[in-house]
């Protein structure tokens, strides 16, 4: 076709020989439109020089459908209250630049969903962000295969993905069936359910029954986990998600979770279980509106031990309204900074000079000690915050 | 030699480098040096610089392939790649690192210091 050859620039050939190489990888037998895009790759922690030479390459073309941006490593305001080196925000501004030029709108946030880009029920779209990707799969029932941010990019500039994987009915059934034999109650609940059986179904789709009434903010843990510790990208859970009622669920393996995975979870989550923590951590994936509202209830009238730094990662519209609703001025009063646009995973808290951080996410206690090189507590969102009130854990 | 399918194309050879569970390259491989630094993963510690990096399929977060581009920009790339399955992330960071990978081999019985040429020109994987 006229693009692969070079007919509507280097640009677009470099995009669509990525999507066509996936395609053919993959067998698909066509590309097909797509109504949206998510793309990963923001934050100069992870991208590098290297990606953002990359991303300046494509400069000569825009995007061709409505487009968001994940997490970069800095708050884009308020980063050198966070210690942020110059430099580092710096290639961070720069980044920003190029996908803004791009014509992608800089929101900045792994939970798009949450912010007014909510594809619909069997839209086919491009995510990459892997949470996103499985929460998007799953709660919403839009269908994304896990794109790399490359590829997500790919897809902006053409409008068109590939045709294979979650994409078409058949890899959308269920590869597992997990029946929990323990009530979960917090999100960090659910967490630890993703992490263990992200683990036992790899790339495969878990079928959960036995979970009643999830929350939203639940759900999203469930799907950050999974995406972290396997490689999910679509879960159902009996009666509460969108295709659990028209999948088919005979003839897979069935598992059980019982309250004793739940306890062994938690505790492979952390890498020490007691000491000094100077970080403690709430937002992945970003916060929402009602973890801020639960976070405020928490915290109101304490105070945040002095040696802590107490930091809530969320999207600039779900701050705005904390601010509105007064949640805001609770978690600032106690000592809590609230921080948009970046959050624990890619900021470069390793230059920051901590040694152990608190988390109620599976997917940061995952990668903060590689990534950041700290030291990981894991546990709810109320003991996260009784750590950062007494300073130790 | 094993038949195997060419993800990206090149001759790349080299010691194996066997994992037998699946890697994540961002939070699991530093960009800068080549080493594998996820904790209690079977190769933490190991450099997969200059290395033919043998696993079953890639994991975790979406940006692994930007990794893939820094260790080939940074010289600490491996030698090839070799995955029993192929996914996006790890697909396309190698035709970014233009680092040769094959996926999808005959046989996936790989031993960490066998001498491997991974030959992506021609859907072939030979142990020396």
């Amino acid at each position: 076709m006229a693009i692969m050859q070079g007919g509507d620039g280097p640009v677009k050939q470099k995009a669509m020989e990525i999507l066509v190489a996936l395609g053919e990888i993959f067998n698909a037998d066509k590309l097909i439109d797509i109504e949206s895009t998510q793309i990963s790759g923001v934050s100069y922690k992870t991208i590098g020089d290297a990606g953002l030479h990359w991303i300046e390459s494509m400069l000569s073309e825009k995007v061709v459908i409505p487009s968001t941006l994940n997490p970069t490593g800095i708050d884009l305001r308020l980063w050198r209250q966070m210690g942020i080196a110059e430099e580092f925000a710096r290639k961070q501004m720069q980044i920003i630049d190029v996908y803004s030029k791009l014509g992608v709108k800089t929101l900045c946030s792994c939970t798009p969903y949450l912010s007014g880009h909510s594809p619909k029920f069997k839209d086919h779209i491009a995510w990459s962000e892997s949470s996103a990707v499985c929460y998007a799969n799953s709660i919403l029932g839009a269908r994304t295969n896990r794109e790399g941010g490359p590829s997500a990019l790919a897809s902006a500039l053409i409008g068109k993905t590939a045709n294979y994987g979650y994409h078409l009915d058949e890899n959308r059934q269920p590869t597992m069936c997990i029946d929990l034999d323990v009530h979960l109650h917090e999100e960090s609940d659910f967490s630890a359910l993703g992490i263990s059986i992200g683990k036992k179904v790899n790339n495969g789709v878990p079928y959960f029954t036995g979970i009643k009434n999830p929350s939203v903010d639940s759900l999203k843990s469930l799907a950050a986990a999974l995406a972290a510790s396997g490689g999910v990208a679509l879960y159902h859970v009996e009666s509460v998600t969108p295709e659990s009622n028209s999948i088919k669920v005979g003839g897979i393996e069935t598992i059980s979770f019982t309250s004793d995975e739940l306890v062994s979870s938690y505790d492979s989550l952390s890498t020490i279980q007691s000491g000094p923590v100077d970080l403690v951590t709430i937002g992945c994936p970003h916060a929402s509106l009602s973890e801020m509202k639960k976070i405020a209830t928490l915290v109101k009238g304490k105070k945040i031990a002095k040696n802590t730094k107490f930091w809530i990662f969320t999207s600039v519209g779900v701050k705005l309204m904390a601010e509105r609703f007064g949640y805001l001025r609770d978690i600032v009063k106690a000592g809590g900074e609230v921080y948009t646009d970046c959050c624990m995973v890619v900021a470069p808290i390793e230059q920051l000079d901590f040694k152990t951080m608190a988390v109620n996410s599976g997917k940061a206690a995952v990668y903060s000690p590689s990534a950041s090189n700290v030291e990981v507590v894991f546990g709810t969102t109320g003991r996260c915050v009784d750590i950062a009130v007494k300073g130790f854990a | 030699m094993i038949k195997c399918r060419t993800i990206f194309q090149g001759k790349g050879i080299g010691k194996a480098l066997v994992s037998h569970i699946p890697i994540s390259f961002f939070g699991g491989v530093d960009p800068n040096t080549g080493v594998v630094v996820e904790r209690g993963h079977p190769l933490f510690g190991k450099s997969i610089k200059g290395k033919v990096l043998i696993f079953p399929t890639g994991k975790g977060s979406t940006v692994g392939s930007y990794i893939l581009l820094q260790l080939s920009k940074n010289g600490k790339a491996p030698a090839a790649i070799v995955c029993k399955e192929a996914e996006a992330i790890v697909a396309v960071g190698a035709i970014m690192g233009e680092i040769p990978m094959v996926d999808n081999p005959d046989a996936f019985d790989f031993t960490s210091g066998q001498q491997i040429i991974v030959d992506g020109f021609n859907d072939a994987i030979i142990i020396d």
